[in-house]
């Protein structure tokens, strides 16, 4: 599932991509330390394989609704989980760019819910703790299928956080959770069937590539422990930023700006013409059923601050002169480009009369 | 001028998954020859080839490039010395487009700006490829996308070209395009094929390989026209050396 | 199947509105990049319940899009059958959030109803923007402005390897597909038992390609590292391109431009 632009708040957006810009950032820091140039190629190509055999469509048996493969847990199988975040990250910058998959912002998230669960806890502490260099058809099961559905499960938590987090969407966080987790979880029982049963496919014809890639990879070493445990640090202490952010920032980034800029938007009301109108605007602002939303929330200084940028307010006047506003600020758009577009074209017509007819 | 031969002892080969490809090779190939290497499917060609370059390291027996017998240390010069032009194209054009991928061997080999583009361009220029410069491979014909990859190789300038089916998916001009192309490089050749005919415009010696084991090398017309070495190595006469059965009959 | 080949022919339709020539193409990569980046960040900033403040945002794919001579109702399309996963959950909004906001003559407009609007519009621009960076860079443009721009060189090597070994890969797994669906006359969706093999055999001969193409890498003297080549010079027009760009995002961000509009015009009329 990917987390989209259209519901994520700066605050988020920006601490995502910056964990994922460190993940990054370290993964490709201890690839290199790896120093294993066959990787090079082989990421490549097998991104692109997650790619290809994502757009194939499969039936679910006894549903008969369509699944794809879960990419996360097979590329750590075979490359590590460092150079498997790199390729999940190639394969979702492609998708946000190509397919309109997500978003530039939302890239961060995507990164994080995609790539890092599967590839970073569910591959070293279930997979691997499983499957323990000792391949078998059952623990190739039994690892796959666990170690997916964690990772798809975590995936699914984080995108309810940084959607509630992001305060875009209305759906609260535990009706939102109760219809992430459990869509989730059928999806990671196929997505992980589907994984052991590749993964198996292809210790039967070739054991030797596996028995490398999980022999050589990067396991559940010191050093991973050691990660982890400063990765969960770095979380919590994340996570509680967000939540005092969230919490009395009800939109952190219009807050900074209107601190930085010294004075809210309404600043620019009271003069001749628009204070006329604040004032048939105060008139008329009642109405029976108004609800004003922030009013709910405990009161506090970003609150107050944030009100009237977020709810612009309600009366006739407004509301006529918004339309207006939109209509005319359409049409200056709509006006822009059939200028630009007649000059562009007079243009190529010099440039070269033959060009168009 | 003895940095042009190649000198193959007793090679053998096992893959990790245990197919013996390779079973006891031995050759010497001089100066300025050019040799055909034919065998049926799996016999063992491409392997044999990969070794002549060091991307694979032999299990047993050795390769001597020149003066130089393959290993770690001479890897680097080797290289240099062998270009290998691949089976498939689509392996061997990795870069976004024509030029970087021209580019790339010069840039490993740390040359400067200049000299690399003067390269790039000379090599695209002899396989008459300039005007691709700015294509992505994956835009390419199959004639274009050989011919690129031929490009690549030269821009390294070898002394020796190892060629891996060069005219698989041609169509008949651009397959003798590409043989007139090869036949104007004054390199030492070894060319592995199925394309016998091809072997026969271009190599004035053969080697048949039959499951990974040499089973004749000589001259090529003498070879080819061994019906019986053919027959068992799974090969058939050039089309040209047998008689028409269409026209002959008249 | 129709669905690999189209999305090869989406992948390759898009990249290929890179080669024409325009002032937006031949504009440096970098400051295309950092401009798309600074409109996504200006779009996401506006609270939920603004759906007048963003709307001169428009400007930016507006004007890109006929400079750049690219074609509207294909970006468009693209658009409409993009990932639906943000306009599913928005949909919720319409009808959790029911308290009256503003009105449109008689007509009670209740919050939940603007922040949907406002999702779909934050849908639309930032997702156009992205779509508009390809169609007048190029994708592996975009990758030379992110290794100049510092984004480790592992990933920026690993998105061109990618791209080009999508075509191959999905144009293999495109044929096995066919070659199944001639066979399963009577069976519209693969199961899932053909496809663990069929994707296990695409797999296979994606491990054996890596293995080629390390090969031919090494073949001509890789060490492990790609280094680009292409030159990228930041001139005078990028920069104002950029710079012109980010200053309309602030202006627009700062000042509800459609509703200033809307008051003097309103204004006069009274
Ligand atoms: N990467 C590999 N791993 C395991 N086995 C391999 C690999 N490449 C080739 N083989 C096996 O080694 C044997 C020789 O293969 P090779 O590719 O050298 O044959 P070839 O003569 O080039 O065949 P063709 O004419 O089809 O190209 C075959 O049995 C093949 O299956
Ligand atoms: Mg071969």
């Amino acid at each position: 599932m990917h987390m989209a632009d259209a519901l994520i708040s700066p605050a988020v957006g920006a601490t995502m991509w910056a964990a994922a810009g460190g993940l990054i950032v370290y993964s490709a820091h201890r690839l290199k330390a790896e120093l294993d140039e066959r990787k090079v190629p082989l990421m490549g190509v097998l991104g692109a394989f997650v790619f290809a055999a994502q757009m194939i469509n499969f039936t679910i048996p006894a549903t008969g609704s369509s699944g794809h493969i879960g990419g996360g847990i097979i590329l750590s199988i075979l490359l590590g989980p460092d150079a498997a975040l790199i390729t999940i990250a190639s394969i979702l910058t492609v998708q946000a760019l190509f397919f309109a998959d997500g978003g530039l912002l939302a890239l961060g998230c995507n990164i994080i819910n995609i790539g890092f669960f599967p590839c970073f806890v569910a591959y070293p502490l279930i997979f691997r703790k499983i499957v323990d260099d000792r391949l078998t058809r059952g623990r190739i099961l039994a690892g796959s299928v666990a170690s997916v559905v964690v990772g798809l499960q975590l995936g699914a938590l984080a995108v309810v956080l940084e959607t509630v987090g992001s305060g875009i969407s209305e759906l609260p966080f535990k009706a939102f959770v109760l219809l992430m987790q459990p869509i989730h979880l059928a999806i990671g029982c196929v997505e992980g069937l589907i994984t052991s049963a590749v993964v198996s496919f292809v210790w039967k014809a070739r054991p030797e590539i596996l028995e490398m890639a999980t022999l050589a990879g990067p396991g559940t070493g010191r050093s991973t422990k050691k990660f982890l445990a400063s990765l969960a640090a770095v979380t919590i202490l994340l996570a509680g930023f967000l939540s005092w952010f969230a919490s009395s920032r009800p939109d952190g980034l219009e807050w900074s700006i209107e601190r930085a800029a010294g004075k809210s938007e309404l600043a620019e009301a009271p003069h001749g013409l628009a204070a006329a109108l604040g004032r048939v605007q105060n008139m008329t602002a009642f109405l029976p059923d108004y609800d004003f939303r922030q009013s709910q929330k405990p009161a506090g200084r970003g609150v107050a601050a944030a009100a009237p940028a977020a709810a612009p307010a309600v009366n006739v006047g407004t509301s006529v002169a918004g339309l207006v506003g939109t209509a005319l600020t359409l049409g200056l758009v709509a006006l822009v480009s059939v200028i630009l577009k007649t000059r562009t074209q007079d243009r190529a017509a010099r440039q070269n009369p033959f060009a168009r007819s | 001028m003895s940095h042009h031969i190649v000198e193959v002892k007793d090679l053998a080969y096992t893959y990790p998954g245990g197919t013996r490809a390779l079973r006891g090779v031995s050759f010497r190939i001089v100066h300025g020859e050019s040799v055909g290497i034919v065998g049926a499917n799996g016999a063992g060609k491409s392997t044999l080839l990969r070794h002549l370059n060091g991307t694979v390291e032999p299990a047993q027996g050795s390769v001597r490039v020149g003066d130089f017998p393959i290993t770690r240390k001479t890897l680097h010069q080797v290289r240099r010395t062998v270009g290998m032009v691949f089976q498939d194209p689509d392996d061997q054009l990795f870069m976004p487009t024509v030029y970087e991928d021209v580019a790339f061997g010069p840039l490993n080999l740390g040359l400067p700006t200049a000299e690399i583009e003067n390269r790039v361009m000379q090599s695209l220029d002899t396989v008459g490829a300039a005007h691709l410069r700015d294509r992505p491979p994956y835009r390419l014909s199959g004639g274009e996308k050989r011919a690129v990859a031929i490009a690549t190789v030269l821009s390294m300038t070898p002394d020796i070209l190892v060629l891996d089916e060069p005219t698989s998916n041609l169509d008949p001009k651009a397959r003798r395009q590409l043989i007139e192309l090869l036949r104007s490089f004054r390199h030492t050749k070894i060319i592995a094929s199925h394309d016998l005919d091809m072997i026969l415009d271009l190599c004035e010696r053969t080697i048949v390989i039959h499951e990974g084991r040499i089973t004749a090398d000589g001259p090529t017309a003498r070879i080819f026209n061994d019906q019986n070495l053919l027959a068992e190595s799974h090969l058939e006469k050039p089309l040209r050396m047998q008689a028409c059965p269409i026209c002959g009959p008249r | 199947m129709s669905k690999i080949e189209s999305a090869l022919f989406d992948l390759s339709g898009l990249d290929a509105l890179a080669l024409q020539q325009s002032p937006i193409h031949r504009l440096d990569p970098r400051a295309k990049v950092l401009t798309a980046l600074a409109f996504a960040i200006t779009v996401v900033s506006f609270g939920k319940y603004d759906l007048t403040g963003p709307l001169p945002l428009l400007a930016y794919p507006v004007v890109l899009i006929v400079l750049g001579d690219l074609p509207p109702g294909y970006l468009l399309g693209k658009l409409i059958i993009a990932s639906p996963f943000a306009l599913v959950v928005g949909v919720f909004n319409p009808l959790l959030d029911r308290a009256a906001l503003t009105q449109l003559g008689p007509l009670n407009v209740s919050g939940g109803w603007i922040s949907f609007g406002s999702i779909l519009l934050r849908f639309g621009l930032t997702l156009l923007a992205a779509l508009i960076l390809i169609a007048t860079t190029g994708f592996n443009a975009v990758c030379l402005a992110l290794t100049r721009l510092r984004v480790p060189r592992v990933l920026t090597v690993q998105l061109m390897l990618l791209y080009r070994y999508i075509f191959v890969l999905t144009g293999e797994g495109a044929r096995m597909v066919r070659a199944w669906s001639l066979r399963a006359v009577s069976e519209r969706r693969m199961p899932s038992r053909i496809f663990s093999s069929l994707a296990g055999q695409l797999l296979l001969r994606a491990l054996d390609r890596a293995q080629r193409i390390h090969m031919a890498m090494l073949s001509r003297g890789f060490e492990g590292e790609i280094r680009p080549i292409r030159p990228l010079r930041l001139g005078a027009a990028d920069a104002a391109f950029a710079l012109a760009w980010t200053g309309f995002f602030v202006l627009v961000r700062f000042y509800n431009i459609p509703r200033l509009l809307g008051r003097l015009v309103t204004g006069i009329a009274q």
